[in-house]
């Protein structure tokens, strides 16, 4: 029993202290904020999933995708088609009326069921990495022109959902939702339960990410990211692991817009833009790229700081959102996480020089 | 000896350039063999159309009994044996030099297996037993960061050592070494040598002079000489396109 408490002990304040820190703090949190805090902090915390995906293939493989807000759309809106036809009690949901449609269309029927749209919200991002991902990755684009290649992407997907209005809802997006699974979406305790969802739900992307990035599988990640040739010379494949990884990034935004759409109540073309995809790349800069628990912190901190700045100063508050990402990318070009290491580490060899010093007086 | 590598007409160009000019020859299994002549004669691009970095336009390159190779792609040429290292040393620099040698050493490297297989028994001493040849079994815990520009090209090798390759392609590996280190790398190549071929594009003339099993000089892209260093030294046209240009 000791030994296992030992290790227990070992495992969750050595080795993972500050990732069981924010776990508790999160599983902690309803008990001092407010109903309206906590539905804030739900959305970051689905924020954080997809800043898991995006630093596994920015941080950990190096390829800079600015198009991850589609994935995030796609896995939102799956879950939004299916509060929407929960809340019109199976019939055509109003948009559609409005637009002129006389039947609903074949492709929403099926997302009246709740475990079919859960899945669709991760395999359809999957997918469409995996598809993108081998027509981009085989041919060997990398670098700057993938990126562009993304940006292109969530253009092109922004403008296919405001023009498919009779499908998409438009500009307006996907709105009005009343219950979840039968729960009201208004109760406070529905609220309390979505969002210990997500919290579990970040957990498990938390555990997912730890295991992809702890076996050999990480370090080719790694490698491609510090030498691709190399590693091609290896005899490894890029192509398969940054497909691969691709994809992963792809599901883990997916799950995370559809954790988002019940707390927030509304999915629109606007979060799938070029805008929002680069602020998730931002989040993960400021929390620490390369490591996973700082696309967490980087996440729900940024966020967190906006929402608080943004009560306060109305009219400024994206200024001093941009100040900081200069201020942050400029003087701690490892993030957050990488400043506490160089505190650590320098406590750490002061204690050794006074450990020293106390013996040589000896 | 047996034949590991042949070389039959092979042409390189590149936009009508042409870099390698119909060259045939061939590798012996457990030579050191040394590419050599001035810049641009086309060494670098020779190697790099064995290990499928560049496509030729005509020839073929056969690879013990692996047929043509020229069709394969990069990692599949590895699979077959074939291991390369580059002019500037190339390591996994945010990984240890241990898992630098992990990553060579696992023959599985399929997605699938590289998430769920572990190193066996005998990767496992193969990766030690490499590590204590390049004298880098001390500092296997340590990024590559911290290593010598020489330790650099020790560990790079023996990453291509512990693939067990049949034939190693090496890229000027003593290039920017001191004397020491330089004598140092020849042990290590004869070491490698009783295993597997080698084949290395060097300028370094006493290198050459002192590890050599044969020699092939190349000239604007073309073979010019070839055979053991002796035989290459006397001959009047080598003497003149390269060694008596002061090539030393």
């Amino acid at each position: 029993m000791l030994e296992i408490s030992a290790k227990i002990k070992e495992y969750f304040l050595k080795r993972n202290m500050v990732i069981s820190i924010i776990f508790v703090l999160l599983c902690l949190a309803p008990l001092f904020l407010s109903d309206f805090r906590i539905n804030l902090l739900g959305k970051f915390v689905a924020f954080a999933i997809l800043a898991l995906g995006i630093d596994l293939i920015w941080g950990y493989t190096g390829i800079l995708s600015l198009g991850h807000g589609v994935f995030f759309g796609l896995g939102a809106y799956c879950m939004a088609m299916y509060l929407k036809l929960e809340s019109s009690a199976g019939k055509m949901p109003d948009f559609m009326s409005w637009s002129g449609l006389e039947t609903m269309p074949w492709f929403w029927k099926p997302f009246a069921s709740a475990p079919f749209a859960i899945t669709m919200a991760i395999l359809i991002p999957v997918l469409l990495a995996m598809i993108v991902g081998c027509l981009t990755f085989r041919n060997r684009i990398r670098g700057v022109y993938f990126t562009i290649l993304t940006q292109a992407l969530s253009i092109i997907f922004v403008v296919l959902f405001i023009g498919q209005q009779a499908y998409t809802g438009g500009t307006n997006g996907i709105t009005n939702f009343k219950t979840i699974f039968g729960f009201s979406l208004s109760d406070p305790a529905t609220k309390l339960v979505l969002y210990y969802t997500a919290v579990v739900l970040l957990l498990a992307a938390y555990v997912f990410c730890k295991m992809i990035i702890d076996r050999r599988i990480g370090r080719v990640l790694v490698a491609i990211r510090d030498g691709e040739n190399r590693i091609r010379f290896s005899g490894y494949n890029p192509t398969a692991y940054k497909v691969f990884v691709y994809a992963i990034s792809a599901g883990l935004a997916g799950l995370a817009g559809a954790v988002y759409v019940p707390q927030v109540g509304i999915i629109s073309p606007a979060e799938m833009g070029v805008v929002p995809s680069i602020e998730i790349v931002s989040w993960v800069a400021i929390g620490g790229r390369g490591t996973l628990t700082g696309a967490i912190i980087g996440a729900v901190l940024v966020n967190s700081l906006k929402s608080v700045v943004s009560e306060s100063f109305p009219d400024i508050w994206s200024y001093f959102i941009g100040i900081t990402f200069i201020v942050i990318v400029i003087c701690m070009p490892s993030g957050l996480v990488g400043v506490y290491r160089q505190i650590k580490e320098v406590w750490r060899s002061s204690l050794l020089l006074k450990q020293r010093e106390a013996a040589v007086k000896h | 000896m047996d034949t590991v590598l042949d070389i039959r007409d092979l042409t390189v160009s590149f936009d009508g350039f042409i870099a390698v000019n119909d060259v045939s020859t061939s590798v012996r299994k457990g030579d050191i063999h040394f590419f050599i002549g001035p810049n641009g004669a086309g060494k670098t691009t020779l190697l790099d159309a064995i290990c499928g970095r560049v496509k030729p336009a005509a020839g073929s390159i056969f690879f013990k009994d692996c047929g043509d190779v020229t069709k394969l792609a990069e990692h599949e040429i590895v699979e077959r044996g074939i291991g390369r290292k580059f002019q500037v040393p190339s390591v996994f620099n945010s990984i240890t030099v241990y898992e630098n040698m992990e990553l060579a050493a696992e023959k599985k490297r399929t997605v699938f297996s590289t998430l769920f297989s572990k190193l066996t028994q005998e990767q496992t001493e193969r990766i030690e037993y490499v590590l204590n040849i390049i004298g880098l079994y001390e500092k296997r815990f340590e990024k590559p960061a911290v290593l010598s520009h020489g330790e650099k090209q020790w560990l790079e090798i023996g990453m291509l050592f512990v693939q067990q390759p049949e034939i190693m392609l090496l890229d000027e590996p003593v290039a920017g070494l001191g004397r020491k280190e330089t004598e140092k790398t020849g042990e290590l190549l004869k070491e490698i040598a009783k295993d597997c071929s080698v084949v290395v594009v060097e300028h370094d003339m006493e290198f050459v002079r002192d590890f050599a099993s044969t020699v092939t000089v190349m000239h604007e892209g073309a073979l010019l000489v070839e055979g053991d260093m002796e035989k290459v030294q006397r001959d009047p046209r080598v003497i003149e396109v390269y060694l008596g240009r002061g090539g030393e």
